[in-house]
């Protein structure tokens, strides 16, 4: 993992010690709330509904576990006893008070976290493919890279005040895990026609009330170029990006309106005065940022381990887990393991700060002390021995964490929506609460296969219910809560994503009574129109359009 | 007498801990029962004036009218959203969290 230098050290106290003054100065009176907001926005501080909320910077998903322990900590001390991980692979608290926010900080900083780059109109926290450094098919791992990023992006005092917020994710893999198409750049790391390492570059794409998919700018950037090639495209954006209306502010916006072709002539332009300047990253640079993500110590394993085989025959819960929740991983004899934080009837992304406590644990036993937060809101343990599996299994068992659910149809994303979030409107916990529920059977949910929902409370989108198979947006109609559903969107997959879609609307939209029979009526259309079992909800879709699913909701 | 249907209410969040209050007849409270009603344009004013008092005074920010009913006995806001404020979190680990 990255550890901090002095420099870093030194930037993220000196960040707190300002914080500090900035909270004091506004309980005094010398700030009011209109100089104070842009302030705290800057270290994650929001207001919702009932508190004040703290999102905390998960830089590309990976954590240690001293720093999962300090989360857990700092959920038992300062906020009711648990944490929420999000789409963004960070963490929110949704109780802190503000007079306790700079020990927060302090205490993050202790373990070399923070909470900037997590609001504003800046470039945000970089997100990445959850199992980087150990998928199985991997060309390499991206973190290094977005590790640069974060280094070139962080306070970038060009970009600080940006027309809007923009998010990077990175992918090292062709098969995208890391929903890059829905992001302001989607990066996917490939080699080139001389095999040296380099990246393909998508921009604009987004989801919120406008959602596009990022088109392909240009298919093969050398590495040593990357940061040259970013700060064109952002150039280009702070330039002509609109700041007249802020729904139509973000970089998907400017590269629809001017078109592809005239962004990629101005990036162009931009990219030769910036290639082979003070932005090319040299060898021995990314080599010392490469070091921090060295693969770890692993054993040589036979690729088939006879301790889990065994197992597996004596005990059907573990056999299934292993089956939905194990991925594939470049090294024999390893896998990674996602913990699923979707309990049936739990709140998605949600742990308690003994849940907490214990994966720390489990990844300091078992997988050479790294956890990552996944985009869909789950925890991952990216180096496990398949020996280990029965053990690591009947562990998390104990502790409610082993629902052996990963990309099945209770594996839902769902935003915080109206029960925390001052923008929504209406609420999207319960929906997935009661869709787990309805769906529990572990049986039902292996006939049905990998199918994903995802909810969202309001059109911001948080839910990414524009790239669910299934996709539910929480809308207001005259004071109650309806909900619009989606079809056949999907965030990523082969080919740098280009598995990727935007869900279709069904038609019109279904009450909280409602929706959650909608949905079923549309998965058991599925399971009636699919060709085979193998067929998946959205080759089948894909397959069979939106017309039998209509027939099924509205009878036409 | 205004009617029931535009009875309303003050409410803000709490400047040390962001927690939701409402005007009360004595001071602001976190207990939407303990609120005051208010039901003409005047005492709207009056209570949009404590308001921009407590704002000054560093004790909630952002204090704005709701719309509530009584019908029921205790005070019930019109809209899900300022329910929601008012009674915490609808599930989860929080829930029923109000102050």
């Amino acid at each position: 993992m990255y550890r901090y230098d002095e420099f870093d050290h030194a930037f993220v106290r000196d960040r707190v010690a300002q914080f500090r003054d900035q909270v004091a100065r506004r309980l005094s009176g010398e700030l009011t709330e209109e100089q104070f907001k842009p302030l705290r926005l800057m270290n994650g501080v929001y207001l919702q509904l009932h508190a004040y909320m703290l999102r905390i910077a998960i830089p590309y998903g990976t954590l240690s576990g001293r720093q999962m322990r300090k989360l857990a900590y700092i959920a038992r001390t300062y906020d009711k006893g648990y944490g929420h991980f999000t789409t963004r692979q960070n963490l929110q608290f949704n109780w802190p008070r503000l007079e306790d926010l700079p020990d927060i900080l302090a205490e993050l900083a202790e373990v070399e976290m923070h909470a900037i780059q997590t609001s504003g109109n800046c470039i945000r926290n970089v997100t990445t493919d959850h199992f980087a450094g150990a998928a199985a098919d991997e060309v390499d791992d991206p973190r290094p890279w977005a590790e640069i990023i974060r280094q070139w992006s962080s306070l970038h005092p060009e970009f600080s005040f940006l027309p809007r917020k923009f998010k990077v994710a990175v992918t090292g893999a062709a098969r995208d895990r890391a929903a890059i198409r829905v992001h302001d750049i989607g990066l996917e790391l490939r080699r080139g026609p001389g095999g040296g390492l380099g990246f393909r570059v998508f921009v604009g794409g987004g989801q919120g009330r406008t959602p596009m998919l990022a088109k392909e700018i240009r298919d093969f950037v050398p590495e040593q170029e990357l940061l040259a090639y970013l700060e064109a495209i952002m150039r280009v954006y702070n330039r002509y990006g609109r700041r007249d209306n802020k729904y139509k502010a973000r970089v998907k916006i400017l590269v629809h309106e001017r078109g592809l072709e005239e962004i990629r002539e101005q990036v162009e332009a931009e990219f030769a005065e910036l290639r082979g300047g003070a932005l090319d990253v040299p060898v021995e640079a990314r080599e010392a940022i490469s070091a921090y993500f060295a693969p770890p110590s692993f054993e040589d394993l036979p690729r088939t381990s006879r301790i889990l085989e065994e197992a597996r025959l004596r005990d059907r819960d573990l056999a299934l887990w292993v089956a939905r929740n194990s991925h594939p991983h470049k090294q024999p004899g390893y896998v990674s393991v996602t913990i699923s934080l979707k309990p049936i009837g739990g709140v998605p992304g949600d742990a308690t700060a003994d849940q907490m406590d214990k994966v720390a644990e489990l990844a300091e036993r078992f997988s050479f002390d790294e956890i990552r937060v996944s985009h869909e809101q789950n925890l991952i343990l990216p180096h496990v021995r398949k020996d280990d599996l029965p053990a690591l299994h009947a562990e998390l068992k104990a502790v409610g964490l082993a629902t052996p659910n990963a990309g099945f149809i209770t594996d839902i994303i769902a935003c915080p929506g109206l029960d925390y979030c001052a923008l929504a409107n209406a609420r999207s916990i319960p929906v997935a609460q009661r869709l787990s529920e309805r769906f529990a059977d572990t049986r039902r949910q292996s006939e049905i296969g990998d199918l994903a929902i995802k909810i969202s409370g309001c059109i911001n989108a948080c839910g990414h219910h524009h790239v669910g198979h299934i996709g539910i947006l929480g809308v207001d109609r005259k004071g109650e809560e309806f909900y619009q559903i989606t079809l056949g969107g999907a965030p990523g997959g082969e080919n740098g994503g280009e598995d990727a879609a935007i869900g279709e609307i069904v038609g019109k939209g279904f009450s909280t009574d409602e929706v959650v029979d909608a949905v079923e009526t549309i998965v058991d259309t599925y399971l009636k129109l699919r060709e085979t079992p193998q067929e998946s909800f959205l080759a089948a879709y894909r397959r069979l359009g939106k017309k039998p699913f209509q027939e099924a909701l509205y009878g036409r | 007498m205004a009617s029931h249907a535009t009875l309303k209410v003050l409410t803000a969040n709490r400047l040390s801990d962001g927690r939701v209050v409402y005007l009360g007849e004595t001071g602001w409270t976190v207990a939407i029962e303990e609120a005051r009603l208010i039901a003409t344009p005047d005492e709207a004013s009056g209570a949009e004036a404590e308001g921009a008092r407590a704002v000054a005074d560093r004790m909630v920010v952002e204090p704005y009218l709701i719309d509530v009913e009584t019908e029921t006995g205790g005070i019930l806001p019109a809209s899900l959203r300022e329910r929601i404020r008012a009674r915490g979190p609808s599930t989860g680990h929080s829930r029923g969290a109000a102050a």
